[in-house]
C-alpha cells in the first residue's frame, strides 16, 4: 500500500510539471503586454517598462521564468499581479473558499441525488420509472449550464421570487443552492446512468442470486453486496468530476454573481494577467491529480479483490 | 445520415495501401456483419430516428439558410428593438420568434447560427477522432516506452480541464475564426478517444486472428489498418458520437462567454450572451438561440446513444 501511494505520488510529477508547463507557456504567448497595459492611453517610458519587467523577472528567457515559478511554488509563492500587485496567493485565497464551498455543494448534490436516482431505476430496468429517468438525464446532459442557469434564474427568481437571482453573500448556503444544482446538474446526470447501468448489470451476477438464496433481507442485498460491487465506475467518475466542477464554475459563478475562482480567471483573462491563471490552473490540476489518487486507493476499499503492492 | 454509418465501415480497409490483392478472410465477414447487424438493430429505434430527422434538418439548415428564412441575420431595424415579442402565428416569418436588442430577427439568427454550430463541432469531432486513435493505437500496439510517454501526454492534458484549458488556449489566439476554436478544442479534447482507442487495441491484439496474421507474416501497417483499427473502431465512433454533441454545447458556452466565436459570425452562444441583460424583461431573446443549441445537442446526443446501443447491446 505504501509503496503504491509512493509510486503514485512519483508519477504525478511529470504529469503536473506537464500541465503546468503546458498553461504557463500558453500565458507567455498571449498577445498583448500586461506592463504595457498598465500605462492605457499614457506617454509609455521605455526605461520605466524595462524596469518593471526586471523588478518581475519578465526578462528572463521563457524556460527560466518557468523555473523561477516552479520553485516560488513551491514556497507558497503564485506571484504577483501586475495591475494590483497583489500577491496571487492572497487573491486565490479570498476567492478559492467561495468557489470550494460552491463546489463541494454541487458535488454532493451530486452523490446524493445522482445515486438515489440511479439506484432507484438500477432496480427496475426497462420500466416507467427507468425509461423515464434515461430520458430525463438525456434532456439534463442537452442542456448547456449557461442556458440551464439562466432558465432557473428566470423560473424560480424572477418568476416565483423563491430565491434571489445573485448571490450577495457567498456564506448563505440558501444563496448558494441554486448555482449549486445547475453547476452538478450534468455530472448528476453522468451519476445517474452511470449507477442504473451498473446496477442493472450487477442485479443479474451469482453473488446477487446467492445472498437472494440465503434469505437476506433485500435492504441488505441492495445496501451491502449490490451498491458496493455497483459504485465502482461511478466513484471513477467522481474522482475526475471535482477538477472538471470547478472548471465549470466560471460559466456558473458569472450567471449568478459569485466572486470565486471562475470569477477572478475570468477578469485575468480578459486583462492578459497570466500569473492568476496559471496559479488557479495549477491549483486545479493539483486537486484533479490528488482526486485521482484517492480514488485508486478507494478501489481497494470497494473491491477488496484489488490489492496494491 | 444512414449512409454515414455504413461509409465508415468500407472506407477503413479502403484506407490500407493497396499491396497484394489478398481474398476476403473470415474476419472482414464479420466486421461486416456488426456493421449491418448494428444498421438492422438502428432502424428499428425510434431514438435513432428521430435524432437522425433533426440532425439532417439541422445540416440542411447549415448548408442553405434561405429555405427556411428569408431575413438576414444582420439586417436590424431598431423600431423592433425589445418590443418585437414573437408573433406565434406568422411561422418562420422573421417576426415569428420575435426581434432581439438591436432589432435582427431571432428566428433569422437561430437559422443561420446553425452553420458555425455544425462546423465546429465535426470539425473538432474529425480531428479529435484521427489525432486521438492514432495515439490510441501507437500507445496501444506497440507499448513500452511509446505507450509510457504517449500514455503520460494524455494524462498531462486530461489533467486540466476542458473549460479553462480552452479559454486559456483561445485567448491567446487574436482573431477567433471558426477554426480556432476548431483547433482550441481539438487541442484538448483528443484524451478521451485517446484512451478508449488504446484500451480496445490492447484487447484486440491479443485475439488470435492478430497472431495468426503475424504467423503469416503479415507486415505491421498491414496488422494494423487490417485487422486492429476495423475492429477496435466501433467504441471510438461510439465516444466521438457522443462527444460531438459536447462539443456543439462547448463553443456555444465559449461563445456565450465571449471567449469563443466572435461577431459578425452569427452562434447561439453570443446570442444567449446578448440577450443576458434583458432576461427580466424580454426572456425571448435569451430562451430562443437557448432552446435551439439544447434540441442541437439534445439531436446529436440522442444519435450518439442509438449508434451506442447497436453497436454495444451490453451496454445498454
Amino acid at each position: 500500500m505504501g509503496r503504491y501511494v509512493a509510486r503514485r505520488l512519483l508519477q504525478m510529477i511529470p504529469v503536473f510539471l506537464g500541465s503546468t508547463l503546458l498553461i504557463f507557456s500558453m500565458m507567455y504567448a498571449l498577445p498583448g503586454d500586461p506592463v504595457r497595459a498598465l500605462y492605457g492611453e499614457q506617454a509609455i517610458d521605455q526605461a520605466q517598462i524595462a524596469e518593471i519587467k526586471r523588478s518581475l523577472g519578465l526578462d528572463k528567457p521563457f524556460l527560466l521564468q518557468y523555473w523561477d515559478y516552479l520553485t516560488g511554488l513551491f514556497q507558497g509563492d503564485f506571484g504577483t499581479q501586475i495591475a494590483s500587485q497583489q500577491p496571487v496567493a492572497d487573491v486565490i485565497a479570498d476567492a478559492f473558499p467561495i468557489t470550494a464551498r460552491l463546489t463541494i455543494f454541487a458535488f454532493l448534490f451530486t452523490v446524493v441525488v445522482g445515486i438515489t436516482l440511479g439506484v432507484v431505476a438500477g432496480l427496475r430496468p426497462d420500466t416507467l420509472v427507468d425509461k423515464s429517468l434515461l430520458a430525463l438525464t438525456l434532456l439534463l446532459i442537452s442542456v448547456p449550464s449557461f442556458v440551464l442557469g439562466y432558465a432557473f434564474q428566470y423560473f424560480f427568481a424572477f418568476q416565483l421570487g423563491w430565491v434571489d437571482p445573485n448571490v450577495n453573500d457567498p456564506e448563505n448556503y440558501g444563496q448558494l443552492l441554486l448555482p449549486a444544482i445547475v453547476l452538478g446538474s450534468l455530472s448528476l446526470a453522468y451519476v445517474a446512468r452511470l449507477t442504473r447501468t451498473s446496477i442493472a448489470e450487477n442485479l443479474r451476477a451469482d453473488y446477487v442470486r446467492t445472498a437472494v438464496a440465503k434469505g437476506l433481507p433485500r435492504r441488505r442485498i441492495v445496501g451491502v453486496h449490490l451498491m458496493r460491487n455497483s459504485l465502482i465506475p461511478v466513484v471513477t467518475f467522481l474522482g475526475s468530476d471535482l477538477g472538471a466542477l470547478m472548471g465549470g464554475a466560471v460559466v456558473t459563478e458569472g450567471i449568478f454573481n459569485v466572486r470565486g475562482v471562475g470569477y477572478t480567471v475570468y477578469e485575468a483573462l480578459s486583462r492578459r494577467e497570466g500569473s492568476t491563471v496559471v496559479g488557479v490552473v495549477t491549483l486545479i490540476v493539483i486537486i484533479y491529480l490528488v482526486c485521482s489518487l484517492l480514488v485508486d486507493l478507494l478501489y481497494a476499499v470497494l473491491d477488496p479483490r484489488i490489492r496494491y503492492a | 445520415m444512414p449512409e454515414a454509418l455504413d461509409t465508415s465501415a468500407k472506407k477503413l480497409p479502403a484506407g490500407e495501401p493497396a499491396t497484394v490483392p489478398v481474398p476476403v478472410d473470415a474476419k472482414a465477414e464479420k466486421t461486416r456483419s456488426l456493421w449491418s447487424d448494428a444498421w438492422h438493430d438502428l432502424r428499428r429505434s425510434p431514438m435513432f430516428v428521430i435524432s437522425a430527422v433533426l440532425i439532417v434538418l439541422l445540416l440542411v439548415m447549415a448548408a442553405f439558410p434561405g429555405l427556411f428564412t428569408g431575413a438576414s441575420p444582420r439586417d436590424a431595424d431598431l423600431s423592433n428593438h425589445y418590443l418585437g415579442a414573437p408573433n406565434w402565428s406568422h411561422f418562420f416569418q422573421a417576426d415569428w420568434l420575435g426581434y432581439d436588442g438591436q432589432g435582427r430577427s431571432i428566428w433569422a439568427r437561430m437559422v443561420h447560427g446553425a452553420r458555425a454550430s455544425i462546423i465546429v463541432s465535426v470539425g473538432v469531432t474529425a480531428l479529435v477522432t484521427i489525432l486521438g486513435t492514432l495515439v490510441g493505437v501507437l500507445a496501444g500496439y506497440f507499448g513500452g516506452w511509446l505507450d509510457a510517454i504517449l500514455f503520460r501526454l494524455t494524462d498531462v492534458f486530461s489533467g486540466i480541464p476542458f473549460m479553462l484549458g480552452a479559454m486559456v488556449v483561445l485567448t491567446t489566439f487574436a482573431e477567433r475564426t471558426v477554426w480556432v476554436v476548431v483547433l482550441a478544442l481539438a487541442f484538448l479534447g483528443w484524451t478521451t478517444i485517446a484512451r478508449v482507442a488504446r484500451g480496445s487495441v490492447i484487447t484486440i491484439k491479443q485475439a488470435d486472428y492478430v497472431t495468426a496474421a503475424k504467423a503469416l507474416g503479415a507486415s505491421t501497417s498491414r496488422i494494423l489498418f487490417r485487422h486492429i483499427l476495423p475492429n477496435a473502431i466501433a467504441p471510438v465512433i461510439v465516444v466521438a458520437t457522443i462527444a460531438l454533441g459536447g462539443y456543439i454545447a462547448a463553443e456555444a458556452t465559449l461563445s456565450y462567454l465571449g471567449i469563443g466565436l466572435a461577431e459578425p459570425t452569427v452562434s447561439w452562444g453570443i446570442d444567449v450572451s446578448a440577450g443576458k441583460d434583458q432576461l427580466r424583461n424580454a426572456p425571448h431573446v435569451l430562451m430562443m438561440p437557448s432552446v435551439m443549441v439544447s434540441i442541437t445537442v439534445l439531436a446529436f446526443l440522442m444519435f450518439g446513444e442509438a449508434v451506442r446501443n447497436a453497436l454495444d447491446p451490453k451496454m445498454r
